[in-house]
């Protein structure tokens, strides 16, 4: 007896924003495909489809990636985070505060990619990892600071064809300094 | 110098003050829906299939295979698509691209020429079929390739006139002190928008509706009211936010087929193009070869002036890049020659791109500027001031306001200019050489009529209605401090609604017009209003309502040149042994009428001059002149700048009053890129002593140029004569 032809779907669950979502999916459906067309989250956008815009930009258990080329039967299981979860209900994320403030943007498409994206940036720059423009990479040098040049070259992959970047950066710097000044107020507060 | 100028009326505080964008919110949030976006019950997908021959016909399109793969709906081409009304003059002048009249016929007069739409249940299922779909073609000998003596090429007008001249050029040239001769080229470049084209059409209630992403809905739907032979008043075309433009949004493929597609299957069908797809499919900047020759006295002043410019566009679409146009503007001389012309090449069909024309002319004449200012030894800004025209070098009209002057004493100023050692090449730090370069801006101030809905709420609030775009200008910002002011109220109470054609015909966002017009419209709407509630003791729950239009009041405008100027200056540093060129600074200070919005116009002149960095130094889309295809036409292949690229970017702006102007704004869209390529372009001469005379400024075009000069100077060192400077690029 010849095999049953193999399914092309599979039902999934997805963790996303804190709320499980139930779907069956093509095995070919990507991550952005899987948010936009079955789950009207329509945050993340597609510009490319290839992974060469970076406005797709998700978190990945608190990792950013494209989720072009990201399949979604890959994400089952992970803690998916997109810009429609970024925000603390009405209250906007300090990076989105920042980009809201001081214009980060102007048409808008890239702009959920650039604020994931920034969110990830920040945290990896405080967990001490490297970029190409980090003159001292050794391991016990302290954090340093998170310059325009840093920013500039960590967020190389989300491109802007508005042209925005100067603000993107200024909108990115600020959202670093108030993601500091809550990460210091936490450490004040565990220690009193 | 940051300053606002106060309109010809006394205006309340809205205007020229910074205010966050009123759909900002949404933006941050992942709120703000696109054309792509908007649920549709019984939604089906359709996607393209482009033409992977150059030129040729189409022999058969084998649809059966493909019809009974899952999901798929329907297969259009030219053997089943409705016959389209394609002879007209469309709302903006210019008859329609067949490359968006789809499936009329056999012919393939480009490659990615679009032959077939394939429609299924889900996108997957359509993009599988449309990979699968076997078109076969007879294919015949092409030719894509651009060349400055082509015999083909002729004079074109476009949106202004092909050829303009006056005085003898040969006498003026030989009566000059100082001559110059060059060539300028410009590669092809791509809009690149971030949002790629998207289309849903559906038809309700005997009504075609169709939720785009567009520069104009009004146009849009005009448009797709003649070729479908409707009624105007039956097509409605909404574009709430759209995800850039740059001038490739206007009617194309996506539109079209989804309309045919609809009103075929009886169901909302929804078209998105890939982003490799809109390389041939959404218009671009059509690659340029310019000649200059100028001609002057000792002193630097012009006696003779000839921009003449080329590109191609496709068989089957003129488009004009009126990139000789700039001259006519900026600078006069005694014999003064310009012109346009264009050469049919089996390519796909350019269309405008932010500063049409202005841009790559731009960087001809201001890099032409620059050479003339080395050869008579003068400061570039001093030749530049030399030649300031009392009036249009070609029109004769007076200017409206020309602020040239200003823009450059305060740039110089702030810039460090007066520290500027001229000699080339002299700076130099490790293995970078740094220069500096400044380059001149200007782009015209136009209007398109349009019309406005203004109504007194019954609660006392506002709302303007207007089929306005915001394509990431902060149009719907702008639009609301001008009515806020208008109406002599705040802008909280003022709800300005734009993207929708239901509102009325007005301009669209493009030439940097759109503010400017639709402004006009709702400052006329706003001031009958307000009269009208002057003598009103209560408003009704509808509210009062008055519409303007503006098409009267723009003919009685007086005949003025009328533009915004700019002085741009960059600093850039050249690695000698890599060849990459950075951007380390640039400063761009404008004189581009009253400022709406100081907040968003800064970051458009800002992302503007982004543009001219990418222009100088990255974008350029590569055709096989074999296959007659793009090698890599992706935004891998393609490269615009990213965050690395762009350093600190500085934008402002002096005072720019014109007093007969009703509404003194003149956009701020496209002037930022114009001149910006080439003050980079300049700079890197400054740092290195090599003329770059062809975009863009490679690391390989470094390197090479560099080899070269160092050739010929050790060539000239050994017969004993040393070499002024280090020579030019050809390559």
């Amino acid at each position: 007896m010849a095999p049953a032809p193999a399914s092309t779907t599979s039902p999934i669950t997805l963790h996303i924003n804190d709320e499980k979502h139930h779907l069956s999916v093509d095995h070919r459906t990507t991550l952005l495909d899987a948010l936009r067309e079955r789950l009207d989250l329509t945050g993340t956008k597609k510009g490319c489809d290839q992974g060469q815009c970076g406005a797709c930009t998700v978190l990945l258990d608190r990792r950013r990636v494209v989720s072009c080329l990201t399949l979604a039967v890959a994400a089952e299981g992970r803690e998916i985070t997109t810009i429609e979860g970024i925000a603390d209900g009405d209250d906007l994320h300090p990076v989105q505060q920042a980009f809201l403030d001081l214009d980060g943007y102007q048409c808008g498409y890239c702009t959920p990619g650039q604020i994931c994206s920034a969110i990830a940036v920040i945290e990896e720059h405080a967990a001490g990892w490297p970029s190409a423009v980090t003159d001292d990479v050794r391991p016990e040098t302290p954090p340093l600071p998170l310059t325009p040049d840093e920013i500039r070259e960590r967020m190389s992959g989300n491109l802007c064809r508005c042209g925005a970047y100067v603000s993107i950066v200024q909108a990115v710097a600020r959202g670093a300094e108030a993601h500091e000044e809550a990460r210091t107020a936490a450490v004040e507060e565990a220690a009193a | 110098m940051t300053t606002t100028t106060p309109g010809p009326r006394a205006l309340r505080g809205a205007v020229g003050t910074a205010h966050t964008r009123v759909e900002g919110r949404d933006k941050v949030t992942g709120a703000a829906r696109y054309a792509g976006e908007i649920p549709f019950a019984e939604l089906a997908h359709g996607w393209l299939v482009l033409s992977t021959v150059t030129r040729g016909s189409i022999r058969t399109i084998d649809t059966a295979p493909v019809l009974g793969m899952p999901g798929v709906l329907t297969v259009l081409h030219h053997g089943n698509a409705p016959r389209l009304h394609t002879d007209y003059i469309g709302m903006l002048g210019t008859p329609p691209d067949p490359a968006s009249a789809v499936f009329q016929d056999d012919r393939v007069p480009f490659a990615g020429w679009p032959v077939a739409l394939v429609v299924a249940e889900t996108p997957e299922q359509a993009r599988e079929a449309a990979e699968a779909l076997v078109v076969m073609y007879d294919e015949e000998p092409h030719d894509t390739v651009l060349v400055a003596d082509d015999p083909a090429a002729y004079a074109a007008a476009g949106h202004m006139p092909a050829e303009t001249g006056k005085g003898d050029l040969e006498a003026e040239l030989a009566a000059s002190a100082v001559v110059l001769d060059e060539e300028y080229t410009t590669p092809e470049e791509q809009h690149s928008m971030m949002e790629p084209h998207a289309a849903t059409a559906r038809w309700d209630g005997g009504r075609l509706e169709v939720v785009d992403s567009n520069q104009g809905t009004t146009w849009v739907q005009s448009e797709l009211a003649t070729m479908f032979s409707l009624d105007a008043s039956s097509v409605r075309v909404r574009s709430e936010h759209i995800g850039g433009g740059f001038g490739s949004k206007g009617l194309r493929a996506h539109q079209v087929s989804a309309v045919m597609a609809a009103t075929a299957l009886h169901r909302p069908v929804r078209v998105v193009m890939t982003r490799r797809q809109t390389f041939s499919l959404a218009g671009y900047r059509s690659p340029t070869t310019q000649r200059v020759r100028l001609g002057a006295d000792p002193d630097g002043r012009l006696r003779a002036l000839e921009h003449r410019s080329l590109n191609q566009t496709s068989t089957v679409y003129e488009f004009v890049e009126p990139s000789a146009g700039v001259a006519r503007v900026m600078y006069d001389a005694d014999a003064h020659r310009t012109a346009n012309r264009v050469v049919r090449l089996d390519v796909p069909s350019p269309t405008w791109m932010r500063a049409p024309g202005e841009a790559p002319g731009s960087f001809a004449i201001e890099a032409a500027l620059d050479e003339l200012a080395e050869r008579t030894g003068l400061d570039p800004i001093e030749l530049r001031l030399r030649n300031e025209p009392d009036a249009g070098p070609v029109s004769g009209l007076p200017f409206s306001s020309r602020n040239l002057a200003a823009c450059f004493r305060e740039g110089a100023r702030r810039f460090g200019w007066a520290d500027r050692d001229p000699r080339p090449g002299v700076r130099r730090e490790g293995r970078r050489l740094l220069g500096t370069g400044t380059a001149a801006a200007s782009f015209g101030a136009g209007a398109g009529p349009s019309t406005a809905l203004v109504t007194a709420e019954a609660d006392g609030s506002f709302t303007v209605r207007i089929a306005a775009a915001d394509i990431g200008t902060g149009a719907r910002t702008a639009l609301t401090l001008i009515a806020a002011d208008a109406l002599e109220t705040v802008p909280e109470r003022v709800r300005v609604r734009i993207g929708d054609s239901d509102f009325g015909p007005a301009m669209i966002a493009g030439g940097s017009m759109g503010t400017r017009s639709w402004a006009w419209a709702i400052t006329a709407a706003a001031a009958e209003l307000r009269e009208r509630l002057a003598v009103t003791r209560t408003i009704p729950p509808e509210g009062i309502t008055v519409r303007s239009d503006t098409t009267e009041a723009l003919r009685a405008l007086a005949q003025k040149e009328r533009h915004s100027f700019g002085a741009q200056f960059a600093e850039v540093a050249v690695d000698v042994d890599t060849g990459e060129v950075r951007v380390l600074r640039m400063l761009g200070i404008f004189a581009a009428g009253r400022i709406v919005n100081p907040l968003t116009a800064r970051n458009q002149l800002v992302g503007g001059m982004t543009w001219g960095i990418s222009m100088a130094l990255h974008e350029e889309a590569v055709r096989d002149r074999n296959t007659g295809r793009h090698y890599a036409p992706d935004l891998a292949g393609y490269h615009v700048a990213t965050h690395a690229d762009v350093p600190a970017v500085e934008a402002d702006w002096v005072d720019d009053h014109d007093p007969d102007d009703p509404v003194g704004i003149k956009g701020v869209g496209e002037i930022g890129i114009v001149g910006a390529a080439a003050a980079v372009a300049n700079a890197v001469w400054h740092a290195t002593g090599v003329r770059h005379r062809n975009l863009p400024i490679r690391p390989d075009r470094i390197l090479a140029a560099s080899a070269s000069a160092s050739a010929s100077a050790s060539d000239r060192a050994g017969t004993g004569t040393a070499p002024a400077d280090g020579g030019s690029a050809d390559a």
